[in-house]
């Protein structure tokens, strides 16, 4: 009898397990509530955007010069020079970032050495954007005596972006397996000869998505460019490719929202709104591309 | 024996030189920063009317005036402070939440799809979110208090929660990927439940590294430009008091980034107005760089791993 109840027993669930059960579900919902509340809004936002900017976009928008005191019209003049500005700042920041990855990740020895060096990777990656544009306006603007200028202003960006480019080059380069280099060094192959034949083949994709992202960073960014470069308004021609020369002052669409949505009275509502889905747009599709290339890379890689 | 030519060597060693300068850019780069925007400053600072510790702790704040100039960067620091506070209250749960959730509670695949949501979402130019500040939270904040005006500490610290909390979720996300599978299976195995284990386990084991996303979730909050410019107000005003709320959500305030980024443009050169900006540029890279460094500190620890 006492062996009976006490099987019986052995499988009925105890307060304990129920309350534990409850505790359980209690956290998985309140954190499944909480990511909710972080990826909503995204939705949200954009869908909004897009809602109060629909009668303004169009192709024309994008093509043509602003009109009215920047009230009416399109952006042509700012996305040009953003095109620019990134384009520009990806030309300096690229190679550099990337010969950095490649010492950190190939040549430097774990040494106090290469500690400082991760430090300042990580630390410029910190450092707030306004004092960039500090940093580039003394020493670009001023003490390199371009004024100014688009090519100051690349700079300035091309100086944010690198640490980000060092770290995601890093990461694509470590990714390629030790024994490649060893199979490599073993057959007498020099260092060099090694990253140029089998890890940078191995690795460029990875390294061309790093470098796509940031792009669309560059392309976002205000604070350092406000002073260092682009101007509230500049008349070009329309349609004009070369309009803006390296030591022209240009303008950004960045620049552009901030301005039409602060600075300009009286702009009709559709018209910020247009610009804002547009930069969002050009940032979102950026990021959407390295995402998508990122993920047809990892499923299929070669090891 | 093959030999290499002899200009193949030679060009060998000059692209491993290259690589090497290369290498200490950022080294370079970060001093540069630092002098360049000092050397801007310096004129003020050695001037010898100016008394750092007046410059802190004195909240009038009035570059213009014609003359009888007053820097105190106090009420700025206020409005750093509470804007970044307020923020912080706001992105550390959810951004830790949404960490544990991505990390230990979600199937494989819903995990993908948040984690390009979450990338999407660190992706917003910062423009775009002081512009969403200034049109749709403003409105909404207004509506819903009842507020004179909607551009408030509460509708910048929104806007900075959700730009920080990609940052805390991803480097959250992977400290708790760090802590060993071996651990969870040891918890599972005791037949205690996933969350028992998340509790007494996980977070135990990935302490260090969920403080240093908090941190750099934070520096980044103190970072922000123009969202904080289109989004705070823009009123040089002290928004906490010995009372109860001591935090007031609905006062407008201004913080040390928009300050430069708002006056500098309207300065003539080597004026001490202009000087006076470029001091706060150190203060803020200054901080920016202690934050950075406690957090990577945390971390790899003092020595380094």
């Amino acid at each position: 009898m006492i062996e009976a109840a006490n099987n019986a027993k052995k499988f009925t669930e105890t307060t304990v397990g129920r309350n534990c059960r409850f505790t359980e579900k209690i956290a998985k919902s309140v954190f499944f509530l909480m990511t909710l509340t972080m990826v909503l809004p995204l939705l949200l936002i954009v869908g909004f955007l897009f809602y109060k900017a629909w009668p303004a976009l169009s192709i024309d928008f994008v093509l043509e010069l602003p009109k009215n005191g920047m009230r009416a019209g399109g952006i042509w003049p700012a996305f040009l020079g953003t095109l620019y500005l990134v384009l520009i700042s990806l030309v300096i920041a690229a190679p550099i970032g990337v010969m950095a990855a490649i010492y950190l990740n190939e040549y430097a020895k774990e040494n106090w050495f290469t500690r400082i060096i991760n430090l300042a990777v990580i630390n410029l990656a910190g450092v707030p954007s306004i004092v960039h544009a500090l940093f580039g306006l003394g020493a670009f603007v001023l003490a390199a005596g371009l004024g100014r200028s688009v090519l100051a202003a690349s700079l300035t960006l091309a100086v944010m972006t690198l640490p980000v480019i060092i770290a995601s080059t890093k990461e694509a380069l470590s990714a390629v397996p030790m024994s490649f280099r060893q199979a490599s060094w073993n057959m007498g192959v020099s260092r060099w000869q090694t990253i140029r034949g089998i890890v940078m083949p191995n690795s460029i994709s990875g390294i061309l998505t790093g470098i796509i992202l940031q792009v669309s960073r560059a392309a976002g960014e205000t604070a350092p460019i406000m002073f260092t470069g682009v101007v509230f308004y500049k008349a070009i021609e329309k349609g004009d490719l070369l309009a803006y020369g390296l030591l022209d002052q240009c303008m950004a669409l960045a620049m552009h929202l901030y301005t039409i949505s602060t600075q300009v009275p009286n702009v009709p509502d559709a018209v910020p709104f247009a610009t804002a889905v547009l930069l969002l747009g050009v940032v979102l599709l950026v990021n959407a591309l390295s995402i998508g290339l990122r993920i047809y890379l990892r499923t299929h890689r070669k090891w | 024996m093959l030999q290499r030519s002899k200009y193949k060597v030679i060009r060998e060693a000059l692209i491993e030189w290259i690589i090497r300068i290369c290498g200490i850019s950022a080294v370079v780069f970060v001093f540069a920063i630092f002098l360049f925007v000092f050397w801007q400053g310096k004129g003020l600072i050695f001037s010898g009317d100016f008394d750092f510790w007046k410059f802190l702790t004195t909240k009038e704040w009035y570059p213009a005036s014609e003359n009888n100039p007053r820097y105190g960067v106090y009420a700025l620091i206020a409005g750093t402070v509470s804007v970044t506070v307020l923020a912080m209250i706001i992105a550390v749960p959810f951004g830790l939440g949404a960490a544990l959730f991505i990390s230990e509670f979600c199937s494989p695949k819903l995990k993908e799809t948040l984690k390009i949501v979450i990338e999407l979402l660190a992706a917003i130019p910062s423009v775009v979110w002081g512009f969403i500040g200034l049109t749709i939270m403003n409105h909404l904040i207004m509506e819903l208090f009842g507020a004179p005006i909607g551009l408030t500490v509460l509708n910048g610290a929104i806007i900075l929660a959700l730009m920080s909390v990609p940052i805390i979720v991803s480097i959250g996300e992977d400290a708790l990927q760090a802590v060993p599978d071996s651990y969870r299976e040891a918890g599972i195995g005791l037949g205690v439940t996933r969350w028992q284990m998340v509790y007494k386990v996980l977070l135990p084991a990935a302490k260090n590294g969920l403080l240093a996303a908090v941190l750099l979730g934070v520096g980044r909050a103190i970072g922000e430009t123009m969202a904080v410019l289109m989004a705070t107000g823009h009123a040089v005003h002290i928004p906490f008091d010995a009372e109860f709320p001591f935090l007031h959500g609905l006062d407008s305030v201004r913080t040390l980034t928009a300050t430069i980024a708002a006056e500098l443009g309207e300065t003539a050169r080597d004026s001490s107005h202009y000087q006076v900006l470029f001091i706060i540029g150190i203060l803020l890279f200054t901080i920016t760089f202690a934050v950075n460094l406690t957090a990577d500190l945390i971390v790899k620890g003092v020595k380094g791993k």
